[in-house]
């Protein structure tokens, strides 16, 4: 699947056109129910101004806040650790673990480990990395990835989970019933989180005030396995800081609501410190974060807070699904997330959009997307010599475009020739556009000609 | 008043009608209207592939042809919001570009529309306009209510408007993402027009004749009666055509 195109993988995943209109439905209930939630607020516009405010603060004054959040943190007895990229995070994880002489691990929801590759990279030292999130859990099993940052398995339908649960878990066959399904999950995972001697969470909110974190989750999995294990793991991007516990009211009540409609996420877990007899450690990762902070043009990214919002409501992502992208944020937010990481690799994102503008008006802190889609198209066509021909097709298009004589005749040209081709040869394969739609119908005269002919004095 | 009048260059050579509703409409409401003959387009299907550098010239051909009038009228979202943000400089005395209907509604201040148009019509709302420029107000914000297209065609005599189930989503024309990401563009198309199909539409309008052309396409392969005019030809009181090939 490596180096296709989101177009390819797009026209692979919308093949199954009922699973595509499932797809597509399904993530349009999760908007219109973030859009009932957001409606009962009068304040919602002026709560996604302040968080954006809040969040360029804190991209602005980061260093400090970085610095603020690490010295709370230790004085409340956390160890803190930095990691430069997801190496570096990797190995303060395993060098943890085994300090620990920790064997069983439960992990909470997290898409900087995804990001990073944690779980792989731990699989190959030897350890069984069991995910808790129920939908991370189901992808787990059938060794796939996450396709969206909230709802790591909305592409699988429920008889899907039925057929993974059985190979795994020994669920009756053909069992779909959710409740049935969840329930085996749960007991399943019981038993992971009893076992467990270290716990790893992500961070939904560092708070540089007080050096404490919030972790969201709706399953309370992340206190399920933190409580019970005696070494806690928080893996936190550097971006992911608010400066006061004041601010934290305004992003809970963005992040629940945007991501699923639901007033708060049924847990917000605070922490601060580790209890008696326990540990407790907390990673900063950049991981690219820095440079996406140097780009000026780029950097509002880092505002994101992981709710979803973007894909929920992405036209684009509704229909083509989060493995498309393949990157560990799909959509839009990681169509302008992932160029910054690797060009060329990702080159075909900032394309996989129309420009309009759903994103940025869903988005609870703002992040001008779609502008930045645009503007990272401006930076590819610069730095990549991805496709040539419609390099030339372009070139061509402005020569034609600057010079009046140069347009009106080439359009007198493109509409004979369209009104004389015959059929078959227009709507043949190299007419893209006429695969499954007709072309307009060639008027007599151009507005130009008419307007000459008509009204030129 | 007099504004200058910009026919983006797809209007120009597949929708004249479009482009002469919105002459004659204009000068109904008693603006004198200038044609600049050298115009070309505005270099937006450069700008949107990655390629704004070769929009140089068309944005200095735009200057030219444009640059001495108050007011630049174009019936399209999209290329409205294009020159807007990409070609006119943001610097004071530079003319201002309006989208058709917001310049009936925001500078002519409209109230009464001199047509009749007795179908069951649906409107598109293309999204550089709704989310870019602003003409009305979009699902996901939570501000006042507010829609400048529908407000002139709820004046239109004898006019029956639709209720979509998806008021605003987009219908995957995007420019060059039209031909570039093809499977996804005609699915979100046929998703767009099975809405209006569901409900009843005769009718299909909206301010960006790029949208409706990618629309009509797929109408008229699918051989569907339903009609796609511009939202400026049921204003200037125009019928529905009937299509020579059908």
């Amino acid at each position: 699947m490596k180096g296709k195109t989101h177009a390819e993988e797009a026209a692979a995943f919308i093949k199954d056109d009922a699973r595509t209109h499932w797809h597509d439905e399904t993530l349009w209930h999760v908007r219109s129910n973030r859009d009932r939630s957001a409606q009962g607020i009068p304040e919602w516009e002026t709560l996604r101004d302040t968080a954006s405010a809040t969040k360029d603060y804190v991209l602005s004054h980061l260093g400090e806040l970085l610095e603020q959040f690490e010295s709370n943190a230790k004085a409340n007895g956390v160890e803190v650790l930095w990691a430069k990229d997801a190496v570096e995070h990797n190995q303060h994880v395993y060098r943890i673990l085994q300090e620990n002489k920790v064997s069983n691990i439960v992990k909470s929801k997290s898409i900087l480990t995804e990001e990073c590759g944690l779980n792989h990279y731990l699989e190959k030292k030897g350890y069984d990395v069991v995910d808790t999130d129920l939908g991370e859990r189901i992808i787990q099993f059938a060794k796939q990835t996450p396709s969206h940052i909230v709802l790591p398995a909305i592409h699988l339908k429920k008889q899907d989970i039925g057929e993974i649960f059985h190979n795994h878990i020994g669920t009756k066959e053909g069992a779909s019933d959710p409740n049935y399904l969840t329930e085996a999950a749960r007991q399943h995972l019981r038993k992971k989180f009893v076992e467990a001697n270290a716990a790893i969470t992500g961070v939904n909110f560092g708070i540089a005030e007080t050096g404490g974190f919030v972790v969201c989750t709706n399953e309370g999995n992340a206190d399920m396995g933190t409580h019970l294990a005696d070494v806690h793991i928080a893996c936190m991007g550097i971006e992911k800081l608010i400066p006061r516990a004041a601010d934290l009211g305004v992003f809970l009540r963005l992040l629940a609501r945007s991501a699923t409609g639901q007033s708060i996420t049924n847990y917000s877990s605070h922490f601060h410190r580790p209890a008696e007899g326990k540990k407790m450690y907390i990673i900063l990762v950049d991981n690219g974060r820095t440079d996406q902070l140097g780009r000026e043009d780029f950097k509002n990214s880092l505002k994101c807070i992981r709710c979803g919002a973007c894909m929920n409501t992405c036209p684009i992502y509704r229909r083509s699904g989060g493995h498309s992208y393949n990157y560990t944020v799909p959509g839009p937010i990681g169509s302008i997330l992932s160029p910054g990481r690797d060009l060329k690799k990702y080159s075909t994102l900032p394309f996989a959009s129309t420009l309009c503008g759903s994103c940025s008006d869903v988005c609870p802190v703002k992040i001008n997307i779609h502008e930045q889609l645009y503007k990272w198209r401006q930076v590819i066509a610069e730095h990549t010599n991805m496709d040539r021909s419609k390099q030339l097709s372009m070139k061509v298009a402005g020569m034609t475009f600057g010079k009046p004589v140069l347009y009106d005749l080439a359009g007198k040209v493109a509409r004979t020739a369209l009104k004389y081709t015959p059929h078959s040869l227009v709507y043949s394969s190299i007419n893209v556009w006429g695969k499954h739609r007709d072309l307009p119908e060639v008027p007599e005269e151009s507005f130009k000609e008419w307007y000459k002919k008509n009204r030129k004095q | 008043m007099r504004v200058g009048l910009f026919i983006p260059c797809y209007v120009d050579q597949f929708y004249p009608g479009a482009a002469q509703a919105t002459l004659e409409l204009l000068e109904k409401y008693g603006v004198e209207v200038v044609y600049p003959l050298s115009q070309t387009c505005c270099g937006q299907p450069m700008a949107n592939s990655g390629y704004g550098k070769y929009g140089k010239d068309s944005a200095d051909l735009f200057m030219k042809n444009f640059g001495e009038f108050e007011y630049i009228v174009a019936p399209s979202g999209s290329c409205t919001l294009h020159v807007k943000d990409h070609v006119l400089p943001k610097t004071e005395g530079a003319p201002k570009i309006y989208e058709l209907c917001e310049f009936l509604t925001d500078i002519l201040k409209v109230d009464h529309v001199n047509a009749s148009f007795p179908h069951k019509v649906g409107f598109h709302s293309s999204c550089h306009g709704l989310r870019g420029l602003r003409l009305a107000k979009c699902s996901e914000r939570m501000d006042p209510e507010f829609n400048k297209p529908l407000s002139l065609l709820n004046m239109v005599n004898n006019i029956q408007m639709v209720e979509l189930d998806r008021k605003d989503e987009c219908c995957g024309f995007g420019g060059t993402f039209a031909i570039a990401e093809e499977a996804i563009s005609v699915t979100m198309g046929k998703d767009r027009i099975a809405d209006h199909q569901r409900n009843g539409v005769e009718v299909l309008t909206g301010a960006d004749m790029s949208c409706l052309m990618h629309m009509e396409g797929l109408l008229k392969r699918q051989k569907s009666p339903i009609k796609v005019m511009h939202i400026a030809e049921i204003l200037n009181g125009n019928e529905v055509v009937e299509s020579s090939e059908t």
